[in-house]
């Protein structure tokens, strides 16, 4: 990260509600252009729901979101898409009633600078195989790398990442990893949800660490190793 | 004369062509149907009542405007549409997140509304409605007028359209991606409420064109869509709830089902749909072509 770089994304306050549930108790964060920054914590600690606020796709949300300078945590989640967030989901979100290519070439291109069609497929070489099967008869692992790979040709900058690794065999985890490091080094900005802590203090620049619904730590990738003793603590189930 | 199955062969012709003509507005009001059900996850009972409200547009156009056929052809569903969106932007958008009844409900008191203030302006006799292609084919067998000819490829050139939209393009794609996960597709920019909107208008604009084209062969009456509508709920059942070519293939095959029954055992015709829905709900109960859940 360059020491100057403009901040793309900045939450104060945030808090989110699931109708009567107080889901999150006013967080703050934020992110730098090309930075690779993970929400680290336990199932329910508000990880995902963080993400959703960001796209817009909780219907209650207080406080503040700015991205790139725009104030959006009261904008609708299409309008955010064009403002150059994009989201892969938790649950990959491949549609059943698509083909693998028909899935990947659904987001529409919100601006110039996207990852071509072929890139894409070098990128992730099994989908360029299958690309002609139904989305969902792909193994959890080409899910996933269409899931992420459907977001890179839109040209959209920031990408929220929802536990890209969840349910995968090593070998699989391992190339998600390489991809989004490739995607880091093209100037991609990454926000990563993640409950595997090796998966990302390997390849995050700074940590958050979230219990219910607050950040409650900050961790720099430098001071991760003083840190590990910490991170077990608020990580182990 | 030749027979058939015991059966006088111009008969049986003559009805085969009369239920491909009532299978063509089947088809029609069915597709509209499944377009709908398969976006909104609403139930429109209100479809018969939409379809009525084309036929009788048409009506007006050339009663008091003088305006002819192939006028009120496109210009009837363009009327009845944009009504519908008025009805799914005041109304129906309020019931989406809750139980599939409540937009049955809803849109079952607009129709009853509907065809009420129609029968008391119309009365339930029904108007006539002039043909506009006189004349017709001699085919030995039977007369066919043009009209009814016409009807059918007309009707097959619609569904066809609708499903080549829908399974080939990539506003179709939108669509089918929308009806899985509304979220995640308004997430990547793309403006689903108004999406949603437009496929209310398109599909009742379906019933109204079914209506217009349904106007010179029936008697354009307020009754008319209510008589036909649980049928094509059959239809739609039949041939599964979310599938774009169950509706067309179940529509104009129950036409020919019915034309069938007419000749073979009369007293059938009416219910002939009703025992089909119920042998398939029972051997297949996500009907012909739609995919289990």
């Amino acid at each position: 990260m360059q020491p100057d770089a403009a901040i793309i994304l900045q939450i104060r306050g945030l808090h989110a509600f699931y109708g009567e549930s107080h889901a999150l108790h006013g967080i703050d964060l934020q992110v730098h252009e090309g930075e690779l920054v993970t929400l680290l914590g336990r199932n329910g600690a508000g990880k995902s729901t963080t993400l959703k606020c960001i796209m817009g796709a909780i219907p209650r949300r207080l406080g503040s979101i700015r991205l790139r300078d725009r104030e959006v945590v009261a904008a609708p989640s299409d309008r955010i898409a064009r403002l150059g967030a994009a989201w892969c989901p938790e649950h990959r979100g491949i549609f059943s009633s698509l083909t693998v290519e028909e899935n990947l070439l659904l987001p529409p291109v919100i601006a110039r600078g996207g990852l071509s069609v072929e890139e894409i497929y070098t990128l992730f070489p099994n989908l360029a195989e299958r690309r002609r099967s139904q989305g969902t008869r792909l193994s959890g692992g080409e899910q996933q790398m269409l899931a992420i790979g459907r977001i890179l040709r839109t040209g959209a900058r920031l990408l929220l990442l929802d536990e890209p690794t969840e349910g995968l065999a090593p070998v699989i985890v391992q190339k998600i990893g390489d991809a989004i490091r490739q995607l880091k080094t093209r100037g991609y900005t990454i926000l990563l949800v993640e409950q595997n802590f090796r998966f990302a203090a390997g390849i995050a620049d700074r940590h958050y660490v979230m219990e219910d619904g607050l950040v409650v730590d900050h961790v720099l990738a430098a001071d991760i190793g003083t840190a590990t003793d910490r991170l077990h603590e608020y990580l182990a189930v | 004369m030749d027979l058939i199955f015991g059966v006088p062969a111009p008969l049986l012709l003559g009805q085969l062509i009369l239920g491909l003509v009532n299978g063509a507005t089947y088809a029609i009001l069915s597709l509209g149907l499944a377009v709908i059900f398969g976006m909104l996850n609403v139930i429109n009972f209100a479809h018969g009542a939409q379809y009525m409200l084309g036929a009788f547009t048409a009506w007006m156009m050339a009663n008091w405007l003088g305006l002819g056929f192939w006028y009120a052809l496109f210009l009837a569903p363009l009327v009845v549409g944009a009504a519908g969106i008025v009805l799914e932007r005041v109304f129906l958008r309020h019931l989406y997140d809750k139980d599939h009844l409540f937009g049955l409900l809803f849109t079952f008191g607009a129709a009853m509304v509907v065809e009420g203030l129609f029968r008391y302006q119309f009365g339930s006799t029904g108007q006539r409605y002039a043909n506009p292609l006189p004349g017709g084919l001699q085919l030995g067998f039977m007369f066919l007028p043009y009209y009814r000819a016409l009807v059918v490829p007309a009707a097959l050139v619609v569904c066809f359209g609708t499903w080549f939209v829908i399974e080939r393009t990539q506003l179709g794609a939108y669509l089918r991606a929308a009806t899985e996960d509304p979220v995640l597709v308004r997430a990547f920019g793309i403006n689903v409420p108004v999406l949603i909107t437009l496929t209310y208008g398109f599909g009742v604009a379906l019933a109204a064109l079914a209506g217009v084209m349904a106007a010179p062969i029936q008697n354009v009456s307020p009754l008319m869509g209510a008589n036909v509508i649980i049928a094509v709920f059959a239809v739609v059942v039949i041939g599964g709830l979310n599938s774009i070519m169950g509706a067309i293939v179940t529509g104009f095959s129950l036409g020919v089902i019915e034309g069938l029954a007419k000749v073979f055992l009369p007293e059938t015709s009416d219910t002939v749909i009703f025992v089909i829905m119920a042998i398939v709900l029972f051997l297949r109960p996500a009907g012909l072509f739609g995919q289990e859940k």
